[in-house]
């Protein structure tokens, strides 16, 4: 039986339990996933997992309340866990006070998103990647498998999606601290494309062998390659486009609220979707639009509205989860050609990556963070040297608003390679962006 | 108001989380079933140079109250097995939810595959994992599963309540987060440790806005969590802190920004967890030291032949890696791997003696470490973690620290961290600050940050106050695949002098 008939008939079971007007709401997720760690030349760890839960939402009126449980391949054993689970729950939305904010979908369609792949086995990985890295000193990841992502209601709706991707994300290291980063991540692998990827990481440990310098903290001009430009839409996408951190005055974009501030006129920022690698539906059975604006133009777009937000403050939801972060964030391309980044520099810095962002000042817009691997003096569009890590701390207002010179005609689409409690189907499409006069402090 | 000594057992016929009995290979919670023990201990491979199986049941639930509405409870029971081979020279592993007996022979087949593919290519050919047998309890005065849903979603509707003081508030939110993990390791020497963890993470938090100044406030940012049951609340103070906070967050709207320069500052023990984890803890950790997370946490400004002779702080730092305090978060008597937890000095004096760095790294690097190798669940291996890390009390009193200081500051609650990839150079902001002046504490200033090298920031450390504030964090993410994890740190106030002190934006 697949995941999803198992799925079904464990829903299909939960729904004949059901007592009076209940309504069950049914969220399943699961992967069959290797990891293979590396260091130097060598496996770190290797292995597997192959991890199913199921998530219950019991409804009754006003009132709700939601558990979770592990399955396994047994349907006696799971239909006992699932019994359990919906007995407490029963027990539960007796003590629970009426919710005005809930919301679940009742009259949305249903969906299946199959995505088709064509990834190695996960064993098979540990030649490739030792073989291709031989005789560089290797740290990263490879991680593959199957992901599924499950919803069904009592009413009848149902939402599968199954996509299988590796993600192999590594750096290879010269000494101490500098190192090349780069990813590897798709739904079908191509040996061409992943030589490629690797040589373009040994050109950049040529860049790297030269003697490093410090630089003074102050302003500098400044090329962020789209890896680094991830973690500034990161860094936003934490609370700055949520209607409830609009509302509740915790979005780093307040200033576009009380001030009306706005960033630069080419940038546009969405929650794509159709893009994306993600699911296009969320745990309350909504389906997301394919796309929703978030800044448009520069200026302040629509928000990522969860069920809940939705009820709160009156408005329609658009299929967010609740945390309202984006899951397959698009910055806007530009018009500098990509491959001339260096010489759009000039002189300046060239940051490859950026590590370890907050905020130094969330409702200012103020975010800092540290330069990290390849991260290049220039010279009129020439590399000099490796530059010692830098403390950046600047507005976002800046960055993408009156410092931004421009950005590159080509958005790179980067697979996230996370996996805190599962494989991540985040995205982010995004070009690198050159900025004037970027605060770098320590 | 609602006292948590009036809060009855059960009155409301809450239904307890845990006590559900389930087939033979199925959930058992708190007791390990005899049957699926045998069947787990059954499954380990035979032919395996070593080899262990890791059975984890973690229940948990989050009650949240926001803006004085329930947000809708959620409870989980989350269960498997991670299977771990050395065979030939190579390791693997194989986790699964699937407990039946054809789930975990899957696994552990396919954990003995991966140690046979990796053979002549793992970092470590033969594991120096022992197979020792024990237990460890978590000590509860007053267990959760006395108070009733009901009554806990009460407590904090009135502890939200309580923060609406003003209406330029405009969020408020209790939380309480319980968590209770049974952990069973058998190895196929003998081996057997048996764990159960009661774990409790509170927080109240406010905002509070008038135009562009935002300010937040909140109940130790979620730093104040521990082992233990109900009880937990009281040991920081849960049910007064609503009035304190919001009364603050209002104050923080009105203050004058942080002063920026070279100054004295004291750190409160809610920031210190924060400085302690950044800066010692990571970079002390022995996998970190050995490469293995280059590519994704970092490496360190630490290296091996620095143990035993490098100045790291000043001659008050001492810093214990302690899984002895009762309470404190990640007390335990075992780790993930099965070693006996003991406490042991990382900084004495100042100096830098010891590694967090459980036996396989110890076995690599060729150095003793701790008990620290840890994972976040069943589904991810053991990797070198912090577990409990504390700074140990001086003999000065606060007031005494402070009085001292002609210039500086005081920062409670952390706000917002970042540090290089080496673990050096860090920022930190917190979410209220205090000018000292000569001696006295004086007036709130809004957002305090300062920066500095952890290099030359401990050995900037003057003053260590005779308090000691046991907290857990729930949020350290580290490894690949990642892993998030609950450590504790205990600390007194502490004192540094000469730091880039500055406030927000202008």
């Amino acid at each position: 039986m697949s995941s999803r008939e198992r799925f079904e008939e464990l829903v299909g079971w939960a729904k004949s339990q059901l007592e009076g007007d209940e309504i069950l709401l049914a969220r399943f997720d699961g992967e069959n996933s290797d990891f293979i760690r590396f260091n130097g030349a060598s496996v770190r760890q290797a292995g597997s997992v192959r991890q199913r839960s199921v998530e219950l939402e019991l409804i009754d009126g006003q009132r709700h309340t939601s558990g979770s449980v592990s399955l396994s391949e047994d349907d006696e054993l799971d239909r006992g866990r699932v019994g359990s689970l919906l007995a407490e729950l029963r027990d539960q939305v007796g003590l629970v006070p009426e919710d005005p904010y809930l919301l679940y979908a009742t009259d949305e369609p249903s969906t299946t998103d199959e995505r088709p792949s064509d990834i190695p086995d996960g064993t098979g990985a540990v030649d490739r990647v030792l073989d291709a890295s031989a005789g560089r000193d290797l740290a990263g990841i490879y991680a593959s498998g199957d992901i599924f992502s499950g919803y069904a209601s009592s009413l009848g709706q149902r939402h599968w999606f199954r996509g299988a991707t590796f993600n192999f994300d590594w750096s290879f290291y010269l000494r101490a601290d500098k190192a090349a980063k780069n990813g590897y991540a798709g739904t079908s692998w191509d040996d061409d494309a992943f030589d490629a990827k690797i040589a373009w990481s040994a050109r950049q440990l040529d860049a790297l062998a030269r003697e490093p310098i410090d630089l003074q903290p102050g302003r500098y001009r400044t090329f962020l390659a789209p890896a680094a430009m991830v973690e500034i839409m990161d860094m936003l996408s934490w609370g700055g486009f949520g209607l409830r951190a609009h509302r509740t005055r915790r979005t780093p974009l307040l200033r576009m609220v009380t001030e009306g501030a706005t960033l630069h006129p080419g940038v546009t920022i969405t929650e794509d979707t159709a893009g994306g690698a993600a699911p296009a539906f969320q745990s309350d059975g909504f389906t997301r639009p394919d796309e929703v604006v978030l800044i448009d133009g520069g200026s302040s777009g629509g928000h990522l509205v969860s069920p809940r937000s939705a009820q709160e403050y009156g408005v329609a939801t658009n299929g967010a989860e609740s945390h309202e972060s984006p899951v397959s964030v698009a910055l806007s391309a530009g018009a500098i050609p990509t491959g001339t980044e260096l010489d759009a520099l000039g002189t300046g810095l060239y940051v490859g990556n950026l590590w370890y962002l907050n905020f130094s000042d969330r409702a200012a817009g103020r975010l800092t963070g540290m330069t990290r691997f390849a991260t290049f003096w220039v010279e009129d569009g020439e590399i000099v040297a490796p530059v010692n890590v830098l403390r950046f701390d600047d507005s976002i207002f800046h960055l993408l608003g009156d410092g931004l010179v421009g950005l590159t005609d080509t958005a790179e689409m980067i697979l996230d390679p996370g996996t805190y409690g599962g494989r991540s189907t985040m995205s982010h499409r995004v070009p690198g962006a050159l900025v004037e006069a970027m605060t770098f402090t320590l | 108001m609602t006292s948590l000594a009036a809060i009855g057992p059960g009155t409301d016929s809450g239904a307890p989380l845990c006590g559900v009995t389930m087939p033979a290979w199925g959930l058992r919670c708190a007791r390990m079933d005899a049957v699926f023990e045998k069947l787990l201990r059954d499954s380990l491979p035979s032919d395996a140079g070593y080899a262990s199986a890791r059975f984890v049941e973690e229940r948990s639930q989050l009650v949240h109250v926001r803006q004085g509405i329930s947000e809708p409870v959620r409870t989980a029971k989350d269960t498997g097995v991670m299977f771990s081979v050395w065979k030939g020279g190579g390791a693997g592993y194989a986790a699964t939810s699937d407990l039946t007996p054809s789930g975990l022979s899957l696994a552990a087949k396919r954990a003995s595959e991966w140690a046979e593919i990796t053979t002549g290519r793992s970092v470590l050919a033969a594991p120096p994992l022992a197979h020792p047998t024990g237990s460890y309890t978590s000590p509860v005065e007053r267990p959760w599963n006395e108070v009733g849903l009901a009554d806990r979603i009460a407590l904090l509707t009135e502890q939200s309540e309580r923060l609406a003081i003003d209406e330029r508030i405009v969020e408020r939110s209790a939380r309480i987060w319980t968590i209770e993990t049974d952990t069973l390791i058998l190895t196929n020497g003998g081996g057997r440790v048996e764990q159960h963890h009661h774990q409790v993470f509170p927080n109240l938090s406010v905002v509070a806005n008038e135009g562009s100044n935002t300010q937040t406030r909140s109940f130790g940012a979620g730093a104040l969590g521990g082992q233990g049951g109900v009880e937990v609340l009281d040991r920081h103070g849960f049910a007064d802190a609503a009035p304190r906070i919001a009364e603050e967050a209002i104050a923080l709207l009105d203050a004058p920004n942080c002063p920026t320069g070279n100054m004295d500052l004291v750190l409160a023990p809610d920031q210190m967890a924060l400085q302690i984890h950044e800066s010692i803890g990571h970079p002390l950790e022995l996998d970190r030291i050995l490469g293995d997370e280059r590519n994704y946490a970092g490496t360190t400004f630490v290296s091996l032949d620095m143990f035993g002779s490098y100045q790291y702080g000043s001659k008050l730092l001492n810093v214990t890696y302690d899984p002895t305090v009762r309470g404190e978060v990640a007390s335990s008597a075992f780790d993930d791997d099965g070693t006996p937890s003991e406490c042991h000095h990382l900084i004495r004096d100042g100096v830098l003696v010891r590694p967090l760095g459980g036996s396989i790294s110890q076995e690599r690097a060729a150095m003793d470490g701790v008990a620290n190798s840890r994972a976040s669940s069943w589904n991810r291996p053991p990797i070198d973690r912090m577990a409990n890390l504390n700074v140990e009390p001086g003999t000065s009193t606060v007031d005494e620290l402070i009085g001292e200081i002609e210039h500086g500051v005081l920062m409670e609650t952390n706000v917002s961290w970042s540090i290089d990839d080496s673990r050096n150079k860090f920022q930190f902001g917190c979410e209220l600050g205090r000018v000292i002046s000569d001696g006295e504490i004086g007036d709130i200033v809004r957002n305090p940050n300062y920066r500095g090298i952890s290099a030359t920031f401990w050995r900037n450390l003057s003053g260590v106050a005779d308090d000691f504030t046991v907290m857990g964090v729930a949020n350290c993410g580290k490894g690949e695949p990642n892993q998030v994890i609950r450590v504790g740190h205990a600390s007194p106030t502490c004192r540094f002098s000469d730091v880039a002190v500055f406030g927000g934006a202008k």
